[in-house]
């Protein structure tokens, strides 16, 4: 009976010591996380099919388009077009294609409305470049088919809905012609095309919209000329200023005669505010024109009589008309007041009355409603009601109807800038333990499942259970500081200029805060965040602070405009303070020393090459002073071809005494021959990386020492020829060379030119190597090189006894001003993928073993063992080279479809990947994002240190009271033994006793 | 697979031996000694030849010779600047400039002739070991039209050159007649509590080196060989095939401790039931009985 419970355990354990190589599919989402966005709103269609599911197509910025769930925001479909493939417009053709015009109004495509499948692609030329327009007439027909007229390249084309074909086209080719508006008068087969030419030359063009012919061209000139865009009021009548803003014209070209007004602004209101600016909206009747504090709506009545209607200097955002009846034209006004939005829908004939008037809250943090897009719907009481989709300053999209916000999406988040992580605050008495444990027998329970679930006997339902319950796992979304590290808050820098902090556990938005430093203001016209940096980061003497990041940005896109510092607290999202610099920022360096609260001090170098050290206070100064000479830094100047090396010199001898500016020098330079190199990547390492080891024992019991220099720059330059596309040029006119140099004395460790290759070159660099991805043209395929540098000064501490009798250099300071001993290793491998982002694992002590994190062109993050790339492969290795894990040489490198880090997901326009180390050892968190993110824990060498997530405790638990119980079982049986043996032994003595005793007797 | 190898170790070799030849077979130049000025190092070859990287557009050279694998005299001026202080003449490299045929020009040859220290260098120099500065050189860019785009500049701390005399090594990076960096600093080791020590001769020994682009090795290509490759595959794969006893030995012994236990176990219980009939004999014989009736006294 014990035998065979023990052979029972034996077979549990081997079941359960099985490793686990890669995920299972009961495991996705367990550890990661995937959001898909979409990006912030360019413009929106609402479908208007009476029966199916009502949806809203939208374009964006991030050039997606994609169909939403009216109802929940959900995306129905989504595609992500090019980086070069900008949408110009789209809408709804027949009520079930898509119709889009993208590159400059040359691509147009049509997709299937129900599932997104594309119908027909065209393609448009034209004679030169102009703006587009595109135009969905519903009832414009040709030979039963339906027309879209497109005006873009400078020419008008009519194209067939069914099929994309050109029907017809009709080029304008008048040099200064520069079209403004096309219009389609209802009821009519004629188009209106209205342009300027000449500048102050007013251009009109009537075409017949069947065949292409024109029918008409009127101009008229205006000695003022014009400024802007125009709007267009009624069919026949737009309204633009002129040159200086202060006139506005009203132009009407009724019945092919062009007729006009002047109205200085003036003549309407009486304080006249500076020139004003158009604000394009298609709303008949009536436009606004917009000054640098106040929003004017004008209406025309008649023939140019121009009448003020409102003027407000709130916030406002204008919808375009929505027709709702034959004569009825409805639009929606929003107006910002504090902390909430009033959403007004008016008539367009009638200003005065209002079809709807509904206030709603708005979280500050979304800022300003950037556009309106109103659609209607049939109420339950056969009434009109409406809603309108909005899109904020924060790029965030909500749906509003009947006062309420019914979704919203952060699409904020589809264009992320900059990333960093922060700890979460330590778990301190009176917050509340894991809620798992309160329940005794709730967590009995899941444990029984689990086993049952390990044994193979769940029920479907079971398996059901266990996956949500490891999936809603409370564990991991808890707001405090795990014991391995895992939960952290990702701190995100968006383009809208808005922070938001994810947690990892779940990736739900913790806060978010629209920085107020980046608003548009007096000083700072067009303010664009830059970088984000860790500021404080409390661990040693400064406990009691909360840690907050420093957010780096600039008032323009030039770098020499003045740069805004903006302080945020990770843990509250509150924004503790902001600097408005009188200095630009053009780079940022974090130093390696902090002050007694743990503030990190950065140095900001700006457009005159002066250097200003942050924080600003005594401590940090005198830190700095400290370490003064020992700081250098390098700038790549990629227009010149040209790398310097910096130094601090002194105090600034400017006017201004200013002790925290310091004046610089140039120590170094390196020029690469203008007409033979081009830098096109410069890579270092990343600053808070750790090495564990510095030296690599190689195979015949060798030691080879790395050369670790926090100081290495990767730069990589191709022929200026090479520099555009791959395959423009020939192999004999195509390098591209690399080189590692030292950035504090400038000097080149190593060079190496790969003939006939081209760029574009990613690379990434860690610990002692560097390995960068790029085209071979020659093998027509993708490459990727690594160098390895190791250190040969240090090469001679082998012997054991030196480094017991402390005879070796080992700890001596290195001084990058000596002679570098180094060589390098390298070998070139091809790989089927173009690279999208490349980056590499990293763990808190740099033990476990590295992997490369591809992000390749299918969207995905690929895992590539660094081993696969080590230059000392060969295609035979030695046995003792076997032992040490070293791979065959072979041509290209593997690709194993089970080291998708993403799995079956796809994160779309993918543009970067980050690693964190956890706090254990073995594991890695990996963040990638594009218009999607996607979050997860990677442990390259698996997880050498912990007890994975599906390890069943209650197994563990019974076998140990089985075990006992067995010991019990055993013991008892042996001692129950152990006492017949006794009796035994005693009996046979005894017998034997009584039967000598009778033999003795007999004698 | 066997002659691949050789290449592959042929080439390897070639790189490694290649390597170090620039580093070590370098030109000394003595300044006082002209006549022992030994060549520039010679210009590295990879065993491919290089295709032509467009040669300078403007080569005032070329219109001189007319003769293509020609070669012809230059010169370029060496600066100096001790600290802040602006650059001053410091020394001439000269070298020989050599056309080839396929329309590129190197240099060779390399030799330099230093201006030795004059009362007042000497005193910035020292002014200079005091406060720990930077001593900087510059070259032109374009040896051919100096200064080029922009001067090459380097420097290292003043501390790092004296040694018996001033120590210095230059590395200069060429690509054609361009100049694309100089490392410069001294030939050993700079230990980095760089103490103040002043130079026992105030004359130069300069070291100079001249480094031409490497050749990246080629990536790996195993096209002949698609049917040996297999073969190769399987050659690898088999030894890495360990014994059935290697593989599980971790397992194997405590299950074979387990099955001796029960083994031995298992021998006990026949034994404890044989060594149990005996005494049971003996003691039916003693009718001592004290147990119940045992399967032993059943089965009787």
């Amino acid at each position: 009976m014990a035998i065979r419970s023990f052979f029972l355990f034996i077979l549990f354990f081997s079941s359960s010591i099985s490793p686990v190589f890669s995920l299972y599919e009961d495991q996705v989402g367990l550890m990661d996380w995937h959001q898909q966005y979409i990006g912030k709103v360019k413009q929106a269609v609402f479908s208007s099919q009476r029966a199916g599911r009502k949806r809203v197509v939208v374009s964006t910025e991030e050039n997606v388009i994609a169909s939403l769930d009216l109802r929940h925001g959900e995306i129905f479909w989504r595609h992500l077009l090019g980086a070069d493939d900008v949408i110009d417009g789209i809408d709804i053709g027949l009520g079930k294609y898509v119709i889009t015009l993208s590159s400059g109004g040359s691509i147009l495509r049509s997709w299937n409305l129900p599932d997104g499948q594309m119908v027909w692609e065209s393609s448009l030329q034209g004679p030169k470049h102009s703006k587009s327009f595109l135009l969905v007439p519903t009832n414009l027909k040709f030979d039963k088919d339906n027309l879209l007229v497109v005006f873009s390249n400078g020419r008008l084309h009519a194209i067939s809905c069914i099929d994309g074909e050109v029907l017809w086209k009709k080029d304008f080719e008048a040099e200064s012609f520069e079209v403004q508006q096309v219009i389609l008068p209802p009821g009519s087969d004629l188009i209106h095309v209205v342009g300027f030419a000449a500048l102050s030359q007013f251009e009109m063009y009537q075409i017949n919209a069947k065949n292409g012919e024109l029918l008409k061209h009127e101009s008229a000139s205006f000695s003022s000329g014009f400024s802007g865009q125009v709007s267009l009021v009624s069919t026949e009548t737009v309204v633009a200023l002129d040159s200086t803003g202060s006139i506005l014209l009203t132009i009407s070209f009724q019945d092919g005669k062009i007729s006009s007004q002047q109205t200085p602004i003036s003549n309407l209101v009486e304080d006249s505010l500076g020139p004003a600016v158009i604000i394009p909206s298609s709303v008949s009747g009536i436009f606004a024109i917009k000054t640098d504090a106040v929003t004017i709506f004008i209406r025309v009545i008649g023939k140019g009589n121009l009448e003020v209607v409102e003027k407000t200097t709130h916030e406002i955002a204008v919808s375009d008309a929505l027709s709702i009846s034959e004569d009825q034209q409805a639009f929606a006004l929003i107006q910002h007041a504090s902390s909430e939005i009033h959403l007004t829908v008016k008539l367009a004939h009638d200003w005065d009355g209002n079809l709807l008037k509904e206030s709603v809250k708005m979280d500050r943090q979304r800022g300003l409603v950037h556009k309106v897009f109103i659609n209607n719907y049939i109420r339950t009481d056969r009434s009109y009601g409406f809603r309108v989709l909005i899109v904020m300053e924060d790029h965030s999209l909500l749906l509003l109807q009947q006062g309420e916000i019914v979704w919203s999406r952060e699409d904020g988040l589809a264009s992320i800038i900059d990333v960093t992580t922060s700890e979460l605050p330590v778990e301190r008495d009176g917050v509340s333990v894991a809620k798992v444990e309160h329940n005794l027998f709730e967590w009995l329970k899941g444990h029984m499942l689990k086993l049952k679930g390990t044994l193979m006997l769940a029920s479907p339902e079971d398996m059901a259970a266990i996956q949500s319950m490891r999936l809603k796992s409370s564990e991991k979304s808890k707001m405090t500081r795990d014991h391995n590290g895992f939960r952290k808050l990702l701190i995100v820098l968006t383009r809208a200029g808005k922070l938001f902090a994810l947690h990892t556990g779940d990736g739900r938005i913790v806060w978010s805060y629209l920085l107020r430093s980046l608003h548009k203001s007096e000083a700072c016209q067009s303010p664009i965040g830059l970088n984000l940096y860790q500021w404080q980061v409390p661990h040693h003497h400064a406990m009691d602070e909360n840690p907050s990041v420093l957010v780096v940005s600039r008032c323009g896109p030039s770098s020499d405009t003045s740069g805004v510092l903006s302080f945020v607290d990770t843990y509250t999202g509150k924004e503790l303070s902001s600097l408005s610099l009188d200095h630009a920022v053009v780079q940022v360096i974090p130093l390696p020393y902090t002050d007694s609260t743990e503030q990190r001090l950065h140095l900001l170098i700006d457009a005159d090459k002066h250097a200003h050290l942050y924080p600003k206070t005594s401590g940090a100064l005198s830190i700095f002073k400290r370490e003064f000479s020992n700081i250098y830094w390098y700038s790549v100047e990629d227009q010149n071809g040209i790398i310097k090396g910096h130094a601090l010199k002194c105090k600034c001898t400017g006017e201004v005494a200013d002790e925290f500016c310091f004046d610089t020098r140039d120590l170094w330079s390196v020029v690469f021959p203008s007409e033979s190199e081009k830098t096109i990547a410069t890579v270092t390492r990343k600053l808070n990386e750790v090495v564990h080891t510095q030296a690599k024992v190689v195979a015949d019991q060798d030691v080879m020492y790395k050369y670790i220099s926090r100081n290495l720059l990767f730069v990589a330059t191709v022929a200026p020829k090479g520099s555009g596309e791959i395959g423009s040029v020939t192999p004999e006119e195509s390098w591209l060379v690399a080189y590692l140099i030292d950035t504090v004395t400038g000097r080149i460790l190593h060079r190496v030119t790969h003939h006939g290759s081209q760029g574009p070159v990613h690379a990434v660099f860690s610990e002692n190597w560097v390995v960068y991805h790029y085209f071979n043209l020659r093998a027509h395929r993708y490459e990727m090189s690594v160098i390895e540098i190791y250190d040969q000064s240090r090469a001679d501490n082998k012997d054991v006894w030196k480094l017991v009798l402390g005879k070796h250099n080992l700890t001596s300071p290195i001084s990058l001003f000596s002679r570098p001993e180094v060589i390098t290793k390298s070998q070139s491998y091809f790989f089927t993928h173009s690279l999208k982002a490349i980056a590499v694992t990293s763990t808190a002590k740099g033990i476990t073993s590295k992997q490369l994190l591809l992000g390749t062109i299918g969207d995905q993050v690929l895992a590539l063992d660094k081993r696969f790339l080590d230059p000392r492969r060969t295609v035979n290795p030695t046995q003792l080279e076997k032992e040490e894990g070293i791979i065959p040489l072979t041509e290209s490198l593997p690709i194993i479809p089970q080291s998708y880090v993403t799995h079956a997901l796809r994160v779309e326009g993918l543009r970067g990947i980050i690693t964190v180390p956890a706090k254990l050892e073995s594991t890695t968190l990996v963040f990638a994002h594009g218009v999607d993110l996607f979050f997860t824990q990677l442990a390259p060498s698996r997880t050498y240190d912990s007890l994975t997530e599906d390890f069943s405790y209650a197994l563990l638990l019974i076998t140990i009271v089985a075990l006992v119980a067995a010991i019990f079982v055993t013991w008892r049986l042996s001692e129950r033994k152990e006492l017949q043996e006794k009796w035994s032994f005693y009996s046979a003595f005894a017998s034997q006793s009584t039967f000598s005793s009778l033999h003795f007797s007999d004698n | 697979m066997k002659w691949v190898e050789v290449i592959v170790s042929f080439i390897l070799t070639l790189s490694f031996l290649s390597f170090p030849s620039c580093g070590f077979q370098s030109d000394e130049l003595l300044v006082d000694d002209e006549e022992f000025g030994l060549e520039g190092a010679p210009q590295h070859r990879s065993p491919e030849p290089i295709p032509t990287r467009s040669p300078p557009v403007t080569s005032p050279t070329r219109k001189r010779h007319s003769d293509l694998d020609s070669d012809s005299k230059i010169q370029f001026s060496l600066d100096h600047a001790f600290g802040d202080s602006d650059f001053s003449p410091a020394g001439t490299f000269s070298a020989r400039l050599k056309t080839w045929s396929h329309g590129g020009q190197t240099l060779t040859k390399l030799r330099f002739s230093r201006n030795s220290f004059s009362d007042v260098e000497k005193e910035k120099f020292k002014n200079l070991l005091e406060s720990d500065d930077f001593y900087r050189i510059r070259l032109p860019s374009n040896v051919l039209s100096p200064p080029g785009r922009d001067f090459i500049i380097s420097s290292v701390k003043a501390r790092c050159l004296p040694r018996e005399s001033l120590d210095e090594h230059f590395v200069i990076h060429m690509e054609g007649v361009n100049v694309l960096a100089v490392n410069y600093g001294s030939p050993g080791s700079c230990p980095y509590p760089r103490n103040l020590k002043l130079p026992a001769k105030w004359s130069f020994s300069s070291h100079t080196v001249l480094k031409n682009s490497e050749q990246a090795p080629r990536a790996p290509v195993f096209t002949e060989e698609i049917l040996g490759g297999e073969n190769a595959e399987g050659e690898v794969v088999q030894p890495a095939e360990r014994s059935f006893w290697a593989k599980y030995w971790m397992y194997l012994i405590p299950l074979g401790l387990i099955v001796m236990n029960a083994i031995t176990q298992a021998m006990n219980m026949p034994e404890e039931q044989a060594t149990g009939q005996v005494p049971a004999q003996g003691q039916l014989s003693a009718g001592a009985v004290q147990r119940g009736p045992s399967s032993a006294v059943r089965r009787r």
